[in-house]
């Protein structure tokens, strides 16, 4: 389907959440909400080595304490069809489920208690006591062999760039070189990784967060040897994913074993300080900027190479080189990655996966070097101004950053910016700095699957296993499907969330909308037409003979194009043709040969101002303007909801986030939410998102661009740089916290 | 460990309406017995610690994390949870406030939020000041970062509770998606 889409009466609309009501009044059921006849719950017991292998298990003390059914080990736990290391997605995790004593990180599962209750799985998980052979844990950034992966993120080369880095330094009047550190993070969705597993026969019925029902009913499918078809999973509502529930984990499918080991339906809930390993984190990096510019700015040489780490047993690379391949327009680009392993659980995907920790880095970098040419940030980037994607020479499908630097930069009074550093202060006498950054995010999408009906009663439903984790896709579906069909939204039922509904491709990679929106997009044209065929080819209908005029949906009628006059309602066209309805099945993904020609990405400006303490070097985000350019915006309060999100991320990922590895023992030391820091209430403060117009006729039928991502990058960025304003230290090791400006 | 056989009886008052249990044992939470025991699922366990506020709810009239409650510590006590808060189809102002002000994204944390808003609003302590509303909304974490949106939603839950001659009424509870 490629005509462009009519703009209609819902697309646009900000129409609060459909989802709102259930979500308030605690209606909403999440995974962990629900429990089947006869359930038992399961506990988990973890590692506390991160390298060896586990020798006793005390099962027998386990096994004695009242309501404990039973305790699954390797001893017992139930076989699988196909080897829990083997990937049948190239980003799936190796899995840790008790196939095996070994132990390859720290809180791997190693045991489960089933019980009658919960307080009795706890208590029998903490008597099994293990005991280990250990082996000393290597997790340290660059330990070990330093090695160059064959391909980084989702499958994108490890090295990419154009021209002559060399020689663009060799002509560079001003050059600049620095490193930035970024801390391992850990995603922390408030909602645990869950299952409540149910088995009947071979066939299972699961309640399961995940991003990507499909890839997860096919990997259970794998696992356990059994059709697709047969796998279940009902996941109408998930609290929070960020990637770590882009791919089943080990806690989830360890319920599924249990459930099977016992012959009932069970309900295992990770436990927070089990978050911290088994379910995927973002690793540590170290990035090496090297920039050169001309006198006036121009940059002729960008070399950027990124030290991180993935784990002993798996392949996850961060892929913080990309944001420099497209952002920025240089004479010279090189991107490179280097890793190494550890004995750690393996990285995945998360939020802004490459580009935040990329972003920060190459943002901060930019900020030196605007400072050692004496140019204002923001001039710096304007000199930069990518026209084309630099190493492509591809034309952007569209791209309005120059009127996010413009727009941003005016909300937020950057003009009256002192250069340098140390200038500002409040009434109070703390320091006052501000920083920008550029926010990019790639336009990517998935392929998905949407099916349409169109009933006689003049109602419609919609269906696509598409996946709302906040990002509002219960609201933003039913948007595109009203304006599609030309019907009221409340004419339109939506399911979504359920893994016996057409592949709704991921909600992740900010592809979500763009797919499913897509699929759900073409499904109501493919059933249109469906309809329009019923009418014209009918000699009772006002419409007959129309099939080269073609029609319209407007309130629930088809019209002719080329006579509006002449209508009839689809409720008419149905009955007269004695039909309950239409149905048709529609495909979203990314249209090949555009995809080839143009660079897609969404793009934006984040301007931060900071106060910090001179004394106590206690640093505070006092403001945010953001503004960003994503195609066009389907739901401008969800929207706008999306990039606050991102940009608490960018001050997560700039202030606060840090996990801390103890490298003598392997283990993270503060996995808990009191220490393991996120942002509060408090610590955000004015925050503004400015939705930069932009039309983009290329990326697909809709015009729309993913935006729950791109807030975090140029947002840490900002903020870096604005410390630096407010202070005259640079900090190029996240987070930034006060100790750093003290010491 | 041995438990009595008789177990636990105890009774709480759970959005008005009395329900007595017997605990088989005394290590339940009071989020899990209202979660486990009593079907009322609403209120959510996001770290069983006390640090997500996930599990807020008001216990005689203040908030608490009913994840470091032990049941049996309050026999008699009086419970709210987030199912009790709606007036049937009619939604509690500060439940119509974060609808209106898209004070969520995935919800995990919203009924903790909005339990601990209503228990901020009645202690009387942030009023109108979005600083002390930010503080006192501190204790239960967003993830997905909806915290403008919870802010303003307080604020105007808290303008429609304290204008004079409004009835605190809020929106009609609509077909869930």
């Amino acid at each position: 389907m490629s005509e462009r889409m009519r703009h209609g009466a819902s697309i646009g609309q900000p129409l609060t959440r459909r989802d709102g009501p259930a979500k308030v009044t605690g209606a909403a059921r999440y995974s962990a909400d629900f429990h089947p006849a006869g359930m038992l719950h399961a506990v988990m017991a973890v590692s506390a080595i991160a390298r060896g292998r586990v020798v006793h298990l005390d099962v027998a003390a386990a096994e004695a304490h009242p309501g404990v059914v039973a305790v699954m080990t390797p001893e017992n736990a139930p076989t699988l069809a196909k080897s829990p290391d083997e990937k049948d997605n190239p980003f799936a995790f190796r899995l840790d489920l008790l196939q095996n004593s070994g132990v390859r990180y720290a809180n791997q599962p190693i045991g489960v208690v089933i019980a009658d209750t919960l307080e009795a799985a706890t208590e029998g998980a903490a008597l099994l006591s293990p005991r280990y052979e250990a082996e000393a844990p290597g997790v340290e950034l660059g330990g070990g062999e330093i090695f160059v992966p064959d391909s980084v993120g989702a499958g994108t080369p490890t090295e990419q760039g154009a021209g002559d880095i060399e020689a663009g330094f060799a002509s560079a009047a001003t050059r600049m070189e620095a490193t930035y550190e970024t801390a391992a993070q850990y995603h922390n969705a408030l909602e645990p990784h869950t299952s409540v597993a149910q088995w009947d026969g071979d066939r299972l019925t699961l309640h399961t967060p995940t991003q990507a029902l499909w890839i997860a009913k096919g990997r259970l499918a794998g696992l356990f040897g059994i059709p697709e078809g047969n796998v279940h999973i009902v996941s109408h509502y998930l609290g929070g994913g960020f990637g770590s529930k882009g791919f089943i984990s080990s806690p989830q499918i360890l319920g599924i074993m249990a459930a099977r080991l016992v012959g009932r339906p069970v309900k295992l809930v990770t436990r927070r300080e089990q978050m911290f390993g088994p379910v995927g984190h973002r690793a540590s990096t170290r990035q090496t900027l090297k920039l050169g510019a001309k006198a006036d700015g121009t940059l002729t040489a960008l070399d950027h190479h990124t030290l991180t780490l993935t784990s002993r047993h798996d392949d996850f690379v961060e892929a913080c080189g990309l944001i420099a391949r497209h952002l920025y327009a240089s004479e010279a680009i090189s991107t490179t990655h280097a890793v190494s392993r550890a004995d750690i659980g393996t990285p995945i995907f998360m939020r802004a996966p490459g580009e935040a920790p990329g972003s920060v880095a190459v943002e901060s970098a930019l900020d030196e070097l605007a400072l050692a040419l004496d140019m204002d940030p923001l001039d710096l980037r304007l000199k930069n101004y990518a026209e084309v994607e630099p190493i492509t020479h591809r034309p952007f499908s569209s791209k309005a950053l120059r009127e996010c630097y413009a727009q941003g930069a005016e909300r937020f009074g950057w003009g009256k910016r002192p250069k340098q550093p140390r200038q500002m202060r409040d009434e109070d006498g703390l320091l006052v700095g501000w920083g920008m950054g550029t926010a990019t995010y790639p336009a990517g999408m998935m392929q998905g699957e949407a099916r349409a009906t169109i009933r006689a009663d003049g109602t419609a439903l919609v269906e696509t296993a598409a996946q709302d984790m906040g990002q509002g896709a219960w609201t933003v579906l039913a948007q595109i499907a009203a304006d599609g069909l030309g019907l009221d939204g409340d004419r339109v039922e939506l399911r979504i969330g359920d893994s016996d509904l057409p592949n709704g491709g991921l909600a992740g990679g900010s592809t979500g909308t763009a797919t499913s929106g897509s699929a759900v997009h073409a499904a109501t044209q493919a059933a249109l037409a469906q309809l329009e065929d019923l009418a014209v080819n009918d000699r009772a209908s006002p419409l007959y003979g129309a099939g080269n005029a073609g029609t319209v949906a407007e309130n629930g009628r088809l019209a002719r194009r080329d006579d509006p006059t002449r209508s009839e309602s689809f409720s008419e066209i149905l009955a007269r043709a004695g039909k309950d309805s239409v149905e048709a099945k529609g495909t979203g993904a990314g249209e090949p040969a555009s995809r080839k020609t143009y660079a897609m990405h969404a793009h934006g400006a984040v301007y931060a101002e900071v106060k910090v303490d001179p004394d106590l070097g206690q640093i505070r985000v006092t403001r945010l303007v953001g503004a960003f350019a994503a195609g066009r915006i389907v739901n401008p309060r969800l929207v706008r909801s999306q990039y606050y999100g991102g940009m608490i991320w960018g001050v997560s990922l700039a202030l606060h986030e840090h996990a801390v590895l103890d490298t003598r023992s392997g283990r993270v030391m503060n996995p808990n939410l009191a220490e393991y820091h996120v942002p509060v209430n408090a610590d955000v403060p004015s925050l503004e998102a400015i939705l930069v117009e932009e039309h983009d006729p290329h990326v697909n039928p809709l015009g729309i661009k993913g935006v729950g991502e791109i807030g975090i990058t140029g947002t840490a960025g900002a903020i870096a740089n604005a410390v630096w304003h407010a202070t005259g230290t640079r900090v190029r090791d996240f987070p930034i916290t006060l100790d750093k400006l003290l010491g | 460990m041995s438990f009595p056989e008789t177990g636990f009886p105890i009774t709480l008052t759970v959005n008005g309406e009395s329900r007595s249990l017997v605990l088989e044992d005394a290590r339940v939470t009071l989020l899990d017995a209202l979660r486990e025991r009593l079907d009322l699922t609403g209120s959510k366990k996001g770290c069983d610690r006390g640090q997500c506020g996930a599990c807020t709810v008001l216990l005689d009239g203040v908030r608490i994390n009913a994840c470091l409650a032990l049941a049996v510590s309050h026999d008699g006590a009086s419970i709210t949870t987030i199912e009790g808060l709606a007036d049937g189809d009619v939604l509690h102002p500060v439940q119509a406030a974060f609808v209106d002000h898209d004070g969520f994204q995935c919800g995990f944390c919203t009924p903790g939020q909005i339990m601990s808003a209503v228990g901020l609003i009645r202690e009387g302590q942030a009023g109108d000041d979005p600083e002390r509303v930010r503080e006192g909304m501190s204790g239960n974490l967003c993830r997905c970062g909806a915290y403008a949106g919870i802010t303003e939603a307080v604020l105007a839950a808290h303008a429609a509770m304290h204008a004079p001659d409004v009835l605190p009424g809020g929106h009609l509870i609509e077909d869930a998606a």
